[in-house]
């Protein structure tokens, strides 16, 4: 195969934004396009997703966009980029309907409509009560979405590169003109032109020990964008889930509550009582976080080991589990082999979705600054991106929505502009930094291993800079990130080899997986207030005079530089978020 | 618990054919059969290739030959199979390094028999109907992930690489079945063919390897009559 390729619009990702983008920018008429993914796209993340995704059809009981788009700024404790919020929750009405025209086998209502849900935190009439706007498909809305968007890309005979590992970004004058990518079956390094590049490559979950995300993701373009100068928005946001499956960190579905699931520490207490005295189980995902993770460092934790909790679903009628939460079921059994019938089942919150990002105007396209400059040629959407419609925290089945209505836009944006623009020189040196990536770890001294480096990272991640911040924890994780950093230089590979090399693949996403905890250990730090997921126990309070602004984080030499871009403020003032 | 793990080895940069390695590890009973791999890799052998991703049974990278079943390594546990466990990669597609196959022909299959939507009324400005009656008959075929434990579970796709095999059969089944469909007749007559679904000798590997727990043999059978009774 060629290793030099041309083509206007090059895809990065394949998931659920990466294969809407693809869709729309070929529909650009004249306009060439490539999807370039680490993996065989339906292995791709969105798939896991299961909830729904939120859309204001208002099929089961009265729903406005109005609605979904305050929910979604008050979800995010209004660090939400309130004209985007807007937009979103206008254009995923018309995008649930476009999935459903493209053959998304959604679940029905006896009229033969779109079914939906409740879910936390979207409510109807500025929060008067639960609104049904969760579009499910059973439970597996995401498995389906990816499904159906792959169909779709077979369809319009769509150009796919498999198993390549993007590596770098060209930029030249600041201006971004394409992708170098490693090609996993031969070792060989391939450059893509393009006269558009869409970031579409998912979020950062390893970087914490225990997580619903899968292995590969590992963060790499949130790295690679930072190494070329672009910043990063908002990291220091990210949602711990309450409830992932003990070790595993394998979700359990909020719905479990939702059916009057009961959340009990090894003294068999029902201790959301003490932290939500009114809703308990049901307070937002980060409260019920931050209140177990308390739990377990106070000594209540339960097995031999004291880490984990319990989820007690047996007083719940067994039919109904069956019935309506066969996935955690499943797992529950399969897994730990526990009966959520007649057992508890072990649970401990998992890392689960990054708010932040490389931060996107509203029309997809990635900006360098406070001032919204943009970066010609560059355009980024899903979890990697940053717009931002989540702010400081996500509700659920928003992020299926990002996807679809980011990932819409960026296509059609990209190939708009591909059509105009000429492609730029690639320079004679475009392959010399990723080579250098893989030769240091190749040729390395070996008297460090990855995979015990990158337990490392993951373990004080979760210790000192997931859900329970301060000073002294995040200063703490800050000199061990250095000094993972420095031993980091001292890998080296066993496999020399040229075709499938997945411990050299492993060895760059754990460089990549650095840069990301750098990101976040530094901007929570830097962020001296609580708001929607980071939790300062030192700062416990929202301090909007101060820090109503979005963080953009900077590499700087062997530091960081921080600075600050404005929230868009709309018609909703932030109050104090209670529910 | 200690356990050996037996993987079938193969790089092609330096072996003829493959081999057998063994390996002696410490595990718990709960541990998945891709935690014992990854054990592997990460404290014995850092050579060792193999697909993964989700690691909890949803994105079908890890299909492997363990103990003689085809399974997700992701799903199986080590107190399901006991002390002495194999590991090979699944058969009848080209076996690249390790536990990594070529995956093209399996997805060439897959887009043979056009596994899209094919509607040409104009689209409604909001959702086409479908009642949960008509919803519910092609519920099972939509849950399959392409992990290929199936296909490669077949002894009719070992003999005939060309057969379509159980996956693509079961996704032609989701559409054919699915009553906003128009494209049934064009899916019936690719898979009418010589390598078609006539292939299918109800052997039912396909059915006991399906992590999904879809009902394989039987969608078979369903789109066995439809072809029939359309010709009737």
């Amino acid at each position: 195969m060629s290793r030099a390729h041309r083509y206007d619009v090059v895809v990065v990702g394949a998931g659920g934004a990466g294969l809407m983008a693809a869709r729309y920018a070929a529909q650009q008429p004249g306009v060439s396009v490539a999807v370039i993914s680490k993996l065989y796209p339906t292995r791709s993340h969105t798939g896991a997703a299961q909830g729904g995704v939120g859309a204001a059809l208002g099929n089961v009981s009265e729903d406005h966009a109005e609605w979904h788009a305050f929910d979604t700024i008050k979800g995010g404790d209004y660090l939400t980029d309130q004209d985007a919020a807007e937009m979103f929750a206008h254009d995923v009405i018309d995008a649930v309907y476009e999935l459903e025209h493209m053959g998304l086998p959604f679940s029905r209502l006896p009229n033969g409509k779109i079914a939906q849900r409740k879910f936390g935190g979207h409510t109807r009439d500025f929060g008067k009560s639960a609104v049904e706007r969760a579009c499910y498909a059973a439970d597996r809305t995401g498995h389906m979405i990816l499904q159906t968007l792959y169909q779709q890309s077979i369809k319009d005979n769509v150009t796919f590169f498999n198993e390549f590992h993007v590596l770098d970004l060209v930029m030249v004058g600041g201006e971004c003109r394409g992708v170098v990518a490693y090609e996993l079956a031969t070792g060989e390094l391939h450059t893509f032109q393009a006269k558009a590049t869409i970031i579409a490559a998912g979020g950062n979950g390893r970087i914490f020990k225990v997580t619903s995300n899968a292995h590969t993701l590992t963060g790499d373009l949130m790295s690679i964008a930072y190494r070329r100068g672009i910043p990063i928005e908002d990291p220091e946001f990210y949602q711990i889930h309450p409830t992932g499956l003990y070790k595993l960190g394998v979700l359990l579905t909020e719905g479990a509550r939702g059916e009057g699931a009961i959340l009990r520490n090894a003294d068999g207490e029902r201790f959301m009582e003490r932290y939500a005295p009114t809703i308990k189980d049901l307070a937002p995902r980060d409260l019920v976080s931050r209140a177990m993770y308390l739990e377990i460092r106070e000594g209540r934790g339960c097995g031999p080991n004291k880490d984990y909790l319990h989820l007690d679903l047996t007083h719940i009628d067994a039919h109904i589990i069956e019935e309506r939460l066969p996935d955690i079921t499943e797992f529950s059994r399969i897994y730990l082999a526990v009966d959520p019938v007649k057992e508890l089942v072990p649970i401990q919150p998992t890392a689960h979705y990054a708010m932040g990002g490389i931060p996107t105007n509203i029309d997809t396209e990635v900006i360098s600054d406070g001032a919204n400059t943009v970066v010609p040629g560059l355009y980024a959407a899903g979890e990697v991106a940053c717009v931002s419609i989540h702010g400081a925290n996500r509700l659920g089945t928003n992020s299926l929505g990002d996807l679809i209505v980011f990932g819409r836009r960026a296509g059609m944006f990209a190939a708009r502009y591909a059509a105009e623009a000429s492609f730029g020189n690639v320079p004679r040196d475009v392959l010399d930094y990723s080579r250098s990536l893989i030769d240091k770890v190749k040729s390395g001294p070996g008297r460090e291993k990855v995979a015990k480096l990158r337990q490392e990272l993951q373990e004080t991640m979760q210790d000192n800079a997931s859900v329970f911040r301060t000073e002294e924890s995040l200063s703490r994780q800050v000199a061990i990130l250095k000094e993972l950093k420095g031993r980091y230089g001292q890998v080296g590979l066993e496999d020399q080899g040229e075709r499938f090399n997945t411990e050299l693949i492993e060895a760059l996403e754990l460089g990549f997986l650095l840069d990301n905890a750098e990101q976040l250990v530094h901007a929570a730090l830097n962020r001296q207030e609580s708001r929607g997921a980071h939790s300062r126990e030192d700062f416990p309070e929202r301090d909007d005079q101060n820090w109503l602004k979005h963080t953009l984080i900077y590499q700087d030499g062997d530091g960081v530089r921080i600075g600050y871009k404005p929230v868009n403020i709309g018609k909703y003032e932030p109050k104090p978020r209670v529910y | 618990m200690q356990v050996t793990i037996k993987i079938k080895r193969f790089n092609p940069e330096q072996d003829k054919r493959p081999y057998w390695a063994e390996y002696r590890l410490m595990v718990a009973p709960t541990d998945r059969v891709l935690d014992l791999l990854h054990q592997v890799k990460w404290e014995f052998d850092g050579t060792l290739a193999l697909r993964r991703s989700c690691a909890h049974g949803i994105c079908g990278s890890d299909a492997m030959l363990i103990n003689g079943v085809n399974r997700l390594a992701c799903k199986v546990l080590v107190k399901d199979l006991g002390e002495v466990i194999s590991v090979e990669p699944i058969r009848g597609l080209p076996v690249l390094k390790d536990l990594i196959v070529d995956m093209e022909p399996f997805f060439d299959a897959y887009k043979a028999v056009l596994p899209y939507l094919i509607n040409n009324d104009p689209i409604p400005p909001g959702e086409r109907l479908q009642s949960p009656e008509e919803r519910a008959v092609f519920d099972e075929t939509t849950k399959c992930i392409l992990c290929a434990a199936c296909t490669t579970s077949c002894p009719v796709f070992w003999t005939n690489g060309r057969y379509l095999g159980p996956a693509a059969i079961v996704n032609a089944h989701r559409f054919i079945f699915d009553s906003r469909d128009q494209g049934a007749a064009e899916r019936l007559e690719i898979l009418n063919q010589s390598n078609g679904l006539w292939r299918c000798r109800t052997a039912y590997n396909c059915t006991e390897a399906c992590p999904r727990d879809i009902p394989v043999t039987r969608a078979i059978e369903e789109v066995k009559r439809e072809l029939l009774w359309r010709r009737a």
